[in-house]
């Protein structure tokens, strides 16, 4: 005891129908630079919260310096010298950079309730530049960039005289002189016997900055290691290092003629030249971590998302889709991962949203047909198994799994013939899983064309005939489902940066 | 559970009507002349300008959108009117009635290009502008005189009733036509392809853009629609009056309006309403206004009790929200 300053014994967390964190441990020594990894939906966020008060663990304890404390809520947290570099940064941009350091803790003049800001000034620059940035506090936010608003967020850390700072995915915005920087005063923070708990996608800045590592899979701790004893490829393995069970009812379908073809789609600084080919009669999977431009690709092609440049063809002829009209017009369809925000109307029963997206099928010159829409309603129900008390049921009283089906319903109803899947089995239970992976499998049947974004490794390799995989809005490869590498530490290789 | 839900449903739909009786029956104990055919004839001429308007209020509402400058437009139609009869001495209803039904589609059109292509944040700030611009282009127009001699033509749809005989008042035209305008919106909102987008686009903006419908044309629809029928409320209001008024663009229409839908079952954050609770919450609000005249109550007290009615609405709208929110929570769980 006494050894850490922070420590996490046997913590669970669970999450209505998911366990979030499994009998998660993790020791943090004073003064250690301690790297954490682990696939999307590994815990690292849960587990953050868990650190930083924002939730509270169901299960498990927690020791600051030996002793045992409930950490309820964030100012707990804070009180006991822990603090977080969140990826969104808590900055308010109109004000100075020493209102921002201060914010909450202002130093006032003595006796008195009026603000010191001679004193505040004079701290905030002090500290800035003890993190190496020597800058004007007094301007606004607004005027700097990434790399110093962080910077602020990290003085902020420093002013709390926080024993723990968690960094969550610092470099992900930040350009490469940046990213030394940060790594610079990440050093300085651990020489003056801060910890950092360093969360990165990044496995060259683990290497590079990290004294042990710490893999998460599923919610549980996989292993702590030493950097040196580590590896690329044990990293990989160690997080991706689950069995394929026959949760995926596969049927391969027979690769037709060429549905899609996109040609260098370009969007400045989020899409790099994505080039492409998706068949009548195959899943193409696409692969990568949050924030590989796998949606923005999606968007791009269905015009919902500013594109700089680039081509696209609908079997074999050249397309202009400016719109999603225009992409519903070309007979693309596209089931949004944001199924709330962006795929259904809430407010609105079943019938309403399976024919939103053809509407004109379902009108009689000016008129609704109400009798299709419910003969085809009916039939959409039954074929893909809704359940519900109705056909005009209100869709926000659906579980998951049956909205995505109304949506998917939807898509089903413009006869598209190419379908984009993003995320399609995101919060929805196994046994509705299947049925998605069902009607994918129908749709190949039929010769459609299906594109599929997936977080999930076993998902994407039980389900697609290929996979490419994407990094930093750039293609880095492409595997057949019968090529022998078409595995999930190939795959996570490719994601994380490697060559397949 | 479920039959406890039903009710409340029930109650929430029949909840306006119910009010509108028990007022009724309320009034019609203070006071011996509420329940006179004269009066409950007066009550629906008082009504119609405002549930014209409140019609277009609605289908913006349902759009999650809001539209300040209905009253000001309104009157503008009818300003629009009094200037070519004035300046122009054009006496010819078909291009007066042209002009003023143009003048209400443009100022219409521009709100919705200014929330979609303009990409102002709410409409109701460009709508609020909207209203001082009209206030302000309505005197102007006349040169801020009342002008008066306008055509039987004119001024037969406000002022004109049906079956009038003896001391029978007889039936306004003007709530005729309202009325036959309520059926084409419940048409246009129950039976049409784009009554189905009104709606969606008002419940999820994004989900229906990604459904391939062209939303910003849908909106720039919804404030023309509103605009049109303040065209027709600002005509109605010619012939009631027999002149345009060109400083009666400060009253407050577009409160009424707000508070017609609103109390008839609208919410501010789009999605619901429909014409037939409009059309109770627009004849509560005259009842309201009828009732506290024959109590001989004076307009400051008007003025207050509407203010509190209209603040009640609100709250009842965000009470109605919370209990579906929370009815859904116990459905769904």
């Amino acid at each position: 005891m006494g050894n850490y300053v922070v420590e996490l014994k046997n913590v669970t967390k669970r999450f209505p129908g998911v366990v979030a964190l499994r009998d998660m441990s993790l020791q943090i020594k004073p003064g250690e630079i301690l790297g954490l990894i682990g696939e999307n939906g590994a815990g690292k966020s849960t587990l953050i919260k868990i650190l930083t008060g924002v939730h509270s663990a169901d299960e498990g304890e927690m020791f600051i310096n030996g002793v045992k404390q409930d950490i309820k809520t964030p100012s707990d947290a804070k009180n006991a010298g822990i603090a977080c570099v969140y990826q969104e940064l808590n900055i308010v941009k109109e004000l100075s950079i020493t209102d921002n350091i201060f914010i909450n803790k202002y130093i006032h003049k003595k006796n008195s309730k009026f603000l010191d800001y001679k004193a505040m000034h004079k701290k905030a620059h002090e500290v800035m530049l003890s993190l190496g940035q020597d800058v004007d506090v007094t301007k606004p936010c607004a005027n700097f960039g990434m790399g110093i608003l962080q910077m602020v967020e990290i003085a902020k850390a420093v002013l709390i005289d926080a024993k723990l700072i968690i960094m969550d995915e610092p470099t992900s915005s930040l350009g490469e002189k940046e990213v030394k920087q940060l790594m610079k005063t990440v050093r300085s923070l651990k020489e003056r016997g801060v910890s950092i708990l360093f969360v990165s996608h990044k496995l060259e800045e683990l290497f590079e900055l990290c004294d042990r590592v710490t893999v998460m899979r599923d919610g549980e701790h996989i292993t702590t290691d030493a950097i040196e004893d580590m590896d690329n490829d044990k990293l990989i393995t160690a997080m991706v290092g689950r069995t394929l069970n026959n949760q995926y009812p596969k049927i391969e379908g027979k690769r037709g003629k060429e549905a899609l073809r996109i040609e260098n789609l370009n969007s400045t600084g989020v899409l790099h030249n994505i080039s492409f080919t998706a068949y009548h009669g195959e899943i193409l999977g696409i692969a990568g971590l949050v924030g590989a431009g796998r949606t923005e690709t999606f968007q791009a092609i269905f015009g919902a998302f500013p594109v700089d440049g680039g081509h696209i063809y609908i079997k074999g002829k050249r397309v202009t889709i400016k719109s999603p009209k225009d992409a519903v017009k070309n007979r693309i369809a596209l089931l949004t991962e944001d199924r709330k925000g962006q795929g259904l109307v809430l407010s609105q029963g079943i019938d309403t949203n399976l024919i939103l997206a053809n509407l004109s099928k379902f009108t009689k010159g000016l008129w609704l047909n109400k009798e299709k829409i419910k003969n085809n309603g009916d039939q959409a129900v039954d074929d893909l198994k809704i359940k519900t008390p109705g056909l005009t049921a209100i869709t926000s009283q659906l579980s998951g799994g049956n909205q995505q089906k109304v949506v998917i319903g939807k898509w089903l109803n413009t006869d598209a013939d190419i379908y984009l899947f993003d995320e399609p089995t995101r919060g929805i239970d196994v046994g509705a899983k299947v049925e998605v992976y069902n009607i994918m499998n129908d749709l190949v049947a039929k010769g459609k064309c299906v594109i599929m974004v997936s977080s999930e490794l076993p998902e994407i390799l039980g389900m697609s005939d290929r996979v490419i995989v994407m990094r930093g809005g750039k293609i880095m490869g492409e595997i057949d489902r019968h090529n022998e590498g078409f595995t999930q530490e190939n795959i996570m290789k490719a994601a994380w940066g490697g060559r397949i | 559970m479920e039959s406890i839900i039903n009710i409340k449903k029930i109650l929430g739909k029949l909840g306006p009507l119910l009010a509108l009786i028990v007022l009724s029956i309320i009034l019609s104990f203070s006071s011996p002349n509420f329940l006179t055919i004269n009066n409950i004839m007066n009550i629906l001429r008082q009504t119609a300008v405002n549930g014209t308007i409140a019609s277009g209020m609605l289908v913006v509402l349902i759009t999650a959108g809001i539209d300040l400058s209905v009253g000001a437009n309104a009157v503008l139609c009818a300003s629009i009117m009094g200037m070519l009869l004035d300046k122009f001495g054009i006496t010819n209803p078909v291009i007066l009635i042209g002009a003023a039904l143009l003048t209400g589609v443009l100022i219409g059109c521009i709100n919705g290009l200014l929330l979609t292509k303009f990409h102002l944040p709410h409409p109701f700030v460009s709508t609020l502008g909207m209203k001082n611009v009209l206030c302000g282009l309505a005197l102007f127009v006349v040169s801020t005189k009342t002008i008066s001699g306008f055509p039987g033509s004119i001024t037969w749809l406000g002022s004109a009733n049906l079956f009038k005989r003896g001391s029978f008042s007889g039936i306004p035209i003007a709530f005729i036509a309202m009325l036959i305008l309520f059926v084409g919106f419940h048409v246009l909102l129950n039976k049409t392809a784009l009554g189905r987008a009104i709606y969606c686009a008002g419940g999820n903006l994004e989900a229906t853009r990604l459904s391939g419908i062209n939303t910003d044309n849908v909106l720039i629809f919804v404030y023309s629609l509103s605009g049109f029928v303040c065209a027709i409320a600002g005509i109605v209001i010619v012939g009631r009056s027999g002149v345009a008024n060109p400083s009666s663009a400060i009253s407050p229409y577009d409160t009424d309006a707000i508070a017609a839908c609103i109390i008839g079952g609208a919410s501010f954050s789009g999605g619901k309403g429909t014409i037939w609770g409009t059309l109770i919450g627009a004849l509560i609000i005259s009842i309201i206004r009828n009732g506290l005249t024959l109590l001989k109550a004076a307009s400051d007290v008007q003025y207050m009790v509407i203010g509190i009615v209209i603040i009640a609405a609100v709250f009842i709208d965000v009470t109605r929200n919370r209990m579906e929110e929370k009815a859904r929570r116990l459905a769904g769980k």
